[in-house]
């Protein structure tokens, strides 16, 4: 029973509560960059839930058998050691993606949210609860990722995943080139950030 | 063997990295210290500078380590591990020598060295450097163009925010939301430059 509500509770402050991207505003730093398409997002979020998930398992695996000196240098080739295999598989089989995300996938080592959940939770916890805690902080993450690529996509280019929508890529729809710009991503998550907040801060007043 | 041109060319990606493709407005890395440490100008100057010198050391020694150990062994995909390795050991030996000889640019710095190790504009420089195959003239031109462009960046948003410091800011836009804003104006600023510069 105990359990039950134990898991419940992380799966909740993961997606929304302690959110990494509107709460935590952490790990914003390397993947912003692939929101301008849906795909590159969609792959991303995947590496992403991948290594923060397994890394984190690991780190907690390990927590008893790590020196504390040396803790993060440790954590840091974990992390370093699951980004290598998404790399590798990503080169093998789908080059394309590869060469469009581009430096971005040897970037989740220094994202912040990775060694952020290690830290806070791997270390504590054992490795059941915390594989939960980093693969919903990673699909918390990845939902409003998904969210500034859709937008970013849709009024940048008219299409979502590459299949055209019907108003937006027709001719009365003026594209927002500057949406698949960097200054629309920055645009982007600075609105979503407000709103969310905005939704949290008027839920906290209504239950006051 | 002619290094005019090479220089010449480590010029103009210098001050592509610093306008056209600064690496936080265009390539967003570093966001995270950029966020979190651009309330004050003077702290945003210390860490600017150390950013500046820890990213041209690094991309310097990082092109050293990948053309003459990984290359010649084909290991280039250990290179995430390896790099991430050497900057992190490298900050760590500036910090000790700067604490040894040097204790007044320590109390400046210092307390930003050990963010830097986490800064992913540093470890992304390195993996740009790689992608584009700079060679190691052009890589110099590019680590301190990078690190200008960053150093630049940080200290106007670190103006900005000190005089918006006062002004009152709906509650949910406060902090982050608002600094990205302000971060996606800079970036259309400095879009402008674009079609000055083509290099790559």
């Amino acid at each position: 029973m105990n359990n039950k509500t134990d898991a419940k509770k992380i799966i909740i402050d993961g997606l929304w509560r302690n959110n990494p991207v509107f709460k935590q505003v952490l790990g914003i730093c390397s993947t912003l960059a692939v929101t301008n398409l849906v795909l590159n997002t969609v792959v991303m979020c995947v590496a992403l839930v991948f290594t923060l998930s397994l890394s984190a398992a690991s780190v907690s695996l390990l927590r008893k058998f790590t020196p504390r000196n040396i803790r993060m240098m440790i954590e840091t080739l974990i992390i370093g050691f699951y980004v290598i295999i998404v790399d590798l598989v990503l080169k093998a089989y789908w080059p394309e993606m590869s060469t469009n995300l581009g430096p971005y996938v040897g970037l989740i080592i220094t994202n912040c949210i990775v060694m952020g959940r290690c830290e806070a939770f791997g270390n504590t916890n054992p490795p059941g609860p915390t594989f939960l805690d980093g693969f919903f902080n990673a699909l918390g993450y990845s939902f409003i990722l998904l969210i500034i690529a859709t937008i970013r996509e849709l009024l940048g280019m008219g299409t979502i995943l590459g299949y055209p929508m019907p108003y937006f890529s027709g001719p009365y729809w003026d594209k927002w080139i500057i949406m698949v710009a960097p200054p629309g991503a920055f645009f982007m998550l600075g609105v979503v950030t407000w709103i969310f907040r905005s939704i949290e801060i008027r839920k906290e007043q209504n239950t006051k | 063997m002619n290094a005019g041109p090479e220089i010449s060319q480590a010029f103009v990606v210098c001050v592509s990295a610093v306008f056209t493709q600064n690496i936080l407005l265009t390539y967003f890395l570093g966001l995270c210290p950029f966020l979190g440490v651009s309330r004050e100008v003077k702290t945003a100057t210390g860490l600017g500078f150390a950013v500046i010198f820890v990213l041209t050391t690094t991309c310097m020694l990082n092109w050293l380590v990948y053309h003459y150990v990984l290359v010649p062994l084909n290991l280039e995909f250990f290179r995430f591990i390896l790099f991430i390795i050497i900057i992190a050991a490298f900050v760590q030996l500036v910090e000790m020598v700067l604490d040894r000889y040097s204790p007044f640019l320590y109390q400046q710095l210092g307390v930003f060295l050990p963010l830097i190790t986490v800064n992913c504009a540093i470890l992304g420089a390195s993996l740009f450097m790689v992608i584009r195959d700079y060679s190691f003239i052009v890589t110099i031109g590019y680590g301190f163009g990078s690190g200008l462009g960053w150093f630049l960046a940080i200290i106007a948003m670190a103006g900005i925010r000190q005089k918006l410091a006062n002004d009152r800011i709906p509650q949910g836009l406060q902090g982050p939301g608002i600094t990205l804003i302000i971060a996606g104006l800079m970036a259309l600023a400095f879009m402008g430059f674009t079609g000055v510069l083509q290099a790559r």
